[in-house]
């Protein structure tokens, strides 16, 4: 009877890495409280503005809880974040989160598509690159993966944007959907394909899958890259498994001994390198939204850096921090329930 | 003296302890020369160095001195790649762009691979409360996009390159702490390690002679596989405003400078975009070839 209540292995493990999610999470206020108070941007001058009279600014610091003691004000800062208030940002004059609210679906919707072009790609190409090792296919394979790593993405994007609309024409330019649409789509969901498809305005449905191709692509390709070598690597490793000599030896198709014996065995491995590069572009999101005024969570931390807007920024800096914290949790945890070695 | 002659590099028998030493790397460099894409890698490295260093010796101009009537001209004889938006020769500027990418890279490089070594080493052989609140501090700064995290600490230092520098560091030493703690944790229980302690070395001795140098190999190959992510960060953060600040040349900055020119004078923001992808490139590739010599396993 009592052995029930122990944990099995597996349970515990898994809440091993539940426990230590708080513990990050509480790094993550304080290092981005940190930042804030080491700031050269006076607070109290970003509201006032430069020539408020002597009271006013001394009734702001009381209010923002500025003369307490450092710790003091971070456990206020706590008690706000644990309250969903990140402040106010100075530029648009709205709470932090309303903005991030506001901006960070058509961020997922850029991630999401860039992540799925990516693995479309780049998984089969790790698998045939390890199938057909040390062949041409495998280097020319490896130097565009190679050189996926390493190109600037704003090069990328800038050289992408003269070829393909500029000289070519065959993509629409910079933004989320031509002048012509905008404000014709009622936002549901904040992602404009998925809200145009929902009001069933399939001229807007269109025009913006036209506008989502070219960033897609271009901060696909970095995720590609390391999608691609990644796979390779286990897939190596996996094809010289004795399941894998065994499985041929029983005379199977070279595809079925390939996908489901090879393949199969590196699936759950692969999660965890999915979750991580789905995370890397946020980072990407940052300058191709920059590069091709992509209105996401990245184009606002941009504008609000340019802008001195510290609120703004320590809020998407947080934002960001969590879901990629969350990203990794995710794939832990499919990773610890799903592989069946892990116990 | 035959130290240098090829019987005594690939001897069978060595007969002291650096003899070993000089037969081991001299077989791992023969490994790195059949590796073609490595050396071209390697090759590519070792010239950018030299041209970054020597650029005020090669440099055709002043990378400052504007021509305001020869603005934007496209790549001649008397401008090699042509001229930027205020006219300065950009074959000179993309030379001296170079000291400035790779001193970043050096500069950061320098920061992050002695605090990760320390960090993990220590907190891999003291083991403990220790290394639990080490090992917490890396999680907190891995849980940030570098990127992202870098841009924020820029934005509280004031932008600038010394402020990227320290910005990337900081986001970036973490990996090499989890490096060496691991493979401090693999060579903590061994007998030799039990034997310096029995013959009465103090925890520093041992962590500093014994185990540092055993980490140094993953830290090495880390390192050439990181340059390329640390360019790309330090242009990265100069295209968004928040690293170097023009005129300074640094290739982010000049690409951010010359954007608009991109429909007309495509040259303009595209030569300083090359420069980064083949030094990025470059240290990939070097860093590839490294990693299948120095460390089969790390893959």
């Amino acid at each position: 009877m009592g052995d029930r209540f122990i944990l099995s292995p597996r349970l515990r493990m898994l809440a091993s890495s539940l426990a230590s999610v708080p513990v990050t999470l509480f790094g993550l206020a304080l290092v981005t409280f940190l930042i804030g108070r080491v700031m050269p941007i006076d607070p109290v001058v970003a509201i006032a503005g430069d020539h408020a009279p002597p009271d006013v600014v001394a009734r702001i610091r009381d209010q923002l809880g500025l003369d307490r003691p450092l710790l003091v004000q971070f456990a206020i800062y706590l008690d706000n974040l644990v309250h969903g208030d990140l402040g106010r940002s100075v530029m648009t004059s709205r709470p932090v989160l309303v903005d991030i609210g506001r901006f960070f679906p058509a961020t997922l919707e850029l991630a999401t598509t860039a992540i799925v072009v990516a693995v479309i790609i780049g998984i089969p190409l790790g698998v045939f690159t390890a199938a057909y090792q040390g062949s041409r296919f495998d280097h020319v394979v490896r130097v565009i993966a190679l050189t996926g790593q390493s190109v600037p993405i704003f090069v990328l994007g800038l050289l992408s944007l003269l070829v393909f609309y500029v000289k070519l024409g065959i993509v629409p330019g910079t933004g989320q959907l031509d002048v012509a649409y905008e404000g014709m789509v009622p936002r549901v969901t904040g992602m404009l394909v998925i809200d145009a498809a929902i009001a069933q305005d399939w001229d807007s449905v269109w025009d913006a899958l036209a506008h989502l191709v070219q960033p897609a692509l271009v901060l696909a390709y970095f995720s590609m890259a390391y999608i691609t070598r990644m796979t390779r690597a286990f897939m190596l490793e996996s094809l010289a498994g004795e399941y894998v000599i065994t499985a041929r030896a029983k005379g199977l198709s070279a595809a079925r001994v390939l996908w489901r014996h090879a393949f199969g065995n590196i699936a759950v491995r692969l999660i965890t390198v999915l979750a991580l590069a789905y995370a890397g572009l946020l980072e990407g999101a940052v300058i191709t939204e920059t590069v091709f005024s992509w209105p996401g969570l990245g184009l606002y931390l941009n504008i609000s850096l340019l802008n001195a807007d510290m609120n703004a920024v320590l809020g998407a800096t947080l934002v960001i921090g969590l879901v990629y914290v969350g990203l990794n949790l995710m794939a832990d945890v499919a990773y610890r329930l799903l592989d069946p070695r892990v116990r | 003296m035959n130290l240098l002659t090829r019987d005594w590099l690939l001897s069978e028998a060595p007969t002291s302890r650096s003899h070993a030493a000089w037969v081991r790397r001299y077989q791992g460099w023969l490994q790195l020369r059949a590796n073609g894409l490595a050396m071209v890698g390697l090759i590519t490295v070792l010239v950018m160095m030299i041209v970054s260093i020597a650029a005020p010796l090669i440099a055709p101009q002043d990378p400052s001195a504007q021509d305001l009537a020869g603005r934007l001209a496209p790549p001649s004889a008397a401008h090699w790649l042509g001229t930027d938006e205020l006219g300065r020769d950009l074959f000179s500027r993309v030379l001296y762009g170079g000291r400035i990418t790779l001193g970043m890279v050096v500069a950061v490089v320098a920061l992050v691979a002695p605090l990760g070594l320390a960090v993990g080493s220590v907190a891999g052989y003291m083991g403990g409360f220790a290394d639990r609140v080490l090992m917490r501090v890396t999680d907190v700064f891995l849980a940030f996009p570098r990127l992202v995290l870098a841009l924020a600490f820029v934005a509280a230092l004031r932008p600038g390159i010394t402020s990227a520098i320290i910005a990337i560091a900081l986001t970036a030493w973490p990996p090499y702490a989890r490096l060496a703690r691991a493979d401090t944790l693999t060579v903590r229980g061994t007998d030799y390690i039990a034997a310096i302690r029995l013959t009465g070395a103090t925890t520093a001795r041992i962590v500093l002679r014994h185990i540092v140098p055993l980490c140094l190999t993953s830290v090495i190959v880390r390192v050439t596989l990181d340059m390329s992510g640390i360019i790309l960060t330090a242009a990265g953060l100069g295209f968004l405003g928040m690293g170097a600040q023009p005129p300074t040349p640094e290739w982010g900055t000049m690409i951010a400078a010359s954007r608009a020119f991109i429909l007309n004078q495509w040259w303009v923001p595209t030569i300083p975009g090359v420069a980064i992808l083949c030094a990025s490139l470059a240290f990939n590739l070097l860093g590839d070839g490294l990693r299948d010599v120095l460390d089969p396993k790390q893959r």
